[in-house]
């Protein structure tokens, strides 16, 4: 009963940032047990701002995503804490209300744009439904509207291109076009779900670029959901690293980058090999594999694959620890105490990954 | 053009070609062809890996499985050990496959999932009758233990494990006729980043060990300077340029090596600008293979295409003094300190308005 009266006292404080999460949950109860894809993340986004949500399958990091858009359906999931889209309250709002500021106030780029695209209906039309749901516009208006929108996100001869079906673009203009069509409406919070994962490399970064011009056109805030930290380091302003359904590191990206303090954090830093530096002779995986969201392990979720868990006097196997603030808004949630941490990263984690 | 067959390689592959009829109507008219792999030219030495990169489309796959054979090719040769496989029956090329195996891309569907892992991984020693020393089981857990799998898990069946788990299982299954040479293809991008670290090592560990000899075929360009001691990187069918990694990714020749590497994001935050700044965005898509352009075929998309490029193929080999290990097929090589214009820079035709 207390946690529900401290939700409706906070409800009387709506958030002053554009958007607010807050203590979000998202549990699916299943034959098997509760799995708990979401438990207890907040973070807050300013608009002409980007956040990069990092984090392995099944680190809740599209569930989170499918969660601010209400997508989650009521008779299975359990959605519980507070999301404030600019003023206004999401998790208990009606889905009339919600559905209302879909497509128009936020809208999702999703992964694989094929099976997310109607493949009986043309490009253009579904463009056209998309805007005439939100906006009172002839038919005319809205194709004009939606020939704009692709020859903006840069496909060539849009006039034509508008009557083509989905499985007539390439895997480049399918993404293209389903930008075009999550920004018909201009919408002021823009969530990428591994918008590039699908796609090619040359192609990767046209729409990286592509994102970051419409972003500074359009000054909206943008969530870009992935597991590349390449891409997150080129888009990203802020980054908030998931692992098991919590943020385990929040920061700037630089911050997250230059001085990471989780151990999940350094095993993923240390898992990737890079361009930019010269070979490593080995790369430097973290052991274990993700746990089951079921059976969370006690404790720090990511105990059993720390290897600095020893250091913690047990506390990491029966303690979770809560996410503390490091500097600014740098928070990271780990029992190391942050001169422990930054001994390790300074002395054993960033000389291995820099050395050749 | 073609050179002479390398006596010293595991594998010599000569004007390899493939190609896939398309028919029409009910006789099966053959009105064109996909070439796939439209003459492709690399020795394979023994106890190197060999990485092959390139897009979508660009024939790698095809590659790959035309030198296991389990793809007929329609020109060329391949030599295995001096043996020419190129055109020989499946009978006679069962006790061949003993020293050359493959490792599949998809851990979810390259496993039996009605058999047990003992019988997956056990399976090449029914098929190939070989007796071993204390029993197939033995043989089979040995295996396990060698990819880092618990041997008590010979009875469980493939759902019962993890993605990074299976693809271990079908490495397991690759080693158990210890084979000299193993074409793995895309061996890692299904996985998450902190897992494909550790079947990177696994994979690096046990050449190592049993003196293997890879093939590994990749789209990502970090992993395969990782892993490879030589790259190939292909476009539409074709090898445009092969080198040692070191060489080819300092001086990348072709431009579109130029344009693949500078496509990788940077996980530095700090080398954002710098990286945007530097990278050559490629315009328009791969054109199609069933109509491919004459000449050198990456010339639609080239900044730095001229008559002759549409007219005469450049031939695959040293350019501007560099030693006969890095070839490349273009007429206008990109030199170390030129200038690229073109960054950034973008086709008339997809022009999109200009945000800042």
């Amino acid at each position: 009963m207390t946690a529900a009266e401290s939700v409706m006292v906070n409800r009387v404080i709506p958030g002053s940032a554009f958007l607010e999460v807050r203590d979000l949950h998202i549990h699916f109860p299943t034959d098997d047990g509760l799995v708990r894809s979401v438990d207890g993340l907040s973070f807050t986004l300013e608009r002409g701002r980007t956040l990069g949500i990092v984090g392995e399958s099944g680190s809740g990091k599209s569930v989170t995503s499918l969660g601010i858009l209400g997508l989650h359906n009521k008779r299975n999931a359990n959605v519980s804490g507070e999301i404030w889209l600019d003023g206004q309250e999401l998790v208990g709002a009606s889905p009339d209300t919600v559905r209302r500021l879909r497509g128009k106030k936020m809208a999702m780029i999703f992964q694989d744009p094929l099976s997310a695209m109607h493949p009986y209906y043309t490009v253009g039309a579904q463009i056209v439904e998309a805007y005439r749901v939100h906006n009172d516009v002839s038919k005319a208006v809205a194709r004009k509207h939606a020939i704009d929108l692709l020859g903006r996100v840069g496909i060539p001869r849009p006039a034509k291109r508008v009557d083509d079906y989905p499985h007539q673009f390439s895997g480049g203009m399918r993404q293209r076009a389903m930008i075009a069509m999550a920004l018909s409406n201009d919408p002021e919070l823009l969530i990428a779900d591994e918008p590039t994962t699908a796609l090619d490399m040359t192609v990767q970064a046209q729409i990286l670029d592509l994102m970051r011009d419409l972003q500074e056109e359009f000054n909206s805030a943008l969530i870009i959901i992935t597991h590349d930290l390449g891409v997150v380091a080129e888009l990203a302003d802020d980054i908030l690293v998931m692992y098991a359904g919590r943020c385990v590191e929040y920061g700037t990206a630089t911050e997250v980058f230059q001085h990471p303090e989780h151990p999940y954090t350094w095993g993923l830093l240390g898992s990737m090999p890079r361009l930019d530096r010269p070979t490593a002779k080995r790369l430097i995986p973290i052991k274990g594999t993700p746990p089951s969201l079921i059976h969370l392990p006690s404790g720090c979720s990511f105990h059993p694959r720390c290897p600095y868990e020893p250091q913690t006097g047990g506390l990491g196997r029966t303690v979770m620890p809560d996410l503390a603030t490091v500097e600014g808004r740098h928070q990271v949630r780990c029992h190391l105490s942050v001169s422990q941490r930054r001994t390790i990263w300074e002395n054993e984690i960033k000389p291995k990954l820099e050395a050749s | 053009m073609t050179s002479p067959i390398n006596e010293d390689a595991l594998l010599s592959v000569r004007g390899l070609e493939k190609h896939f009829p398309i028919t029409k109507g009910l006789l099966k008219r053959k009105v064109g062809a996909v070439q796939a792999v439209d003459g492709v030219d690399f020795d394979v030495l023994r106890g190197e890996t060999l990485g092959v990169v390139g897009e979508s489309g660009c024939g790698k796959t095809t590659t790959g499985r035309l030198i296991t054979r389990l793809l007929e090719p329609t020109n060329g040769k391949i030599v295995l050990e001096g043996h020419d496989i190129t055109h020989m029956s499946q009978g006679r090329l069962r006790p061949l496959r003993r020293d050359m195996q493959m490792i599949f891309q998809d851990p979810y569907s390259s496993l039996n999932p009605r058999h047990t892992v003992g019988a997956i991984v056990g399976a090449p020693y029914h098929i190939q009758r070989v007796k071993t020393e204390r029993g197939i089981k033995r043989a089979v857990q040995d295996l396990l233990k060698l990819v880092g799998l618990n041997p008590e898990h010979y009875n469980r069946y493939p759902h019962e494990f993890s993605g990074g788990q299976r693809q271990r299982i079908g490495i397991a299954r690759t080693l158990a006729l210890r084979p000299k040479l193993i074409v793995a293809d895309e061996p890692v991008s299904a996985l998450d980043v902190s897992i494909q670290a550790q079947v990177v090592n696994l994979l690096e560990d046990l050449q190592d060990e049993l003196e293997l000899t890879y093939v590994v075929i990749a789209h990502d360009l970090s992993v395969v300077r990782h892993i490879s001691d030589r790259v190939a990187v292909m476009y539409l069918g074709k090898i445009v340029e092969i080198a040692d990694r070191e060489a080819l990714y300092a001086h990348p020749r072709h431009p579109y090596t130029n344009a693949l590497v500078s496509a990788v994001p940077v996980p530095d935050p700090a080398r954002r600008d710098r990286a945007q700044r530097e990278r050559i965005l490629l315009t328009g898509d791969v054109p199609s293979p069933i109509d491919p352009p004459s000449g050198c075929r990456f010339r639609t998309r080239c900044w730095k295409a001229q008559e002759i490029c549409a007219i005469e193929e450049p031939p695959l080999i040293p350019r501007l003094g560099d030693p006969d290990s890095h070839a490349a097929a273009c007429h206008f090589p990109v030199a170390d300190d030129e200038q690229i214009v073109g960054r950034r820079a973008r086709d008339p035709a997809a022009e999109v308005p200009d945000a800042s």
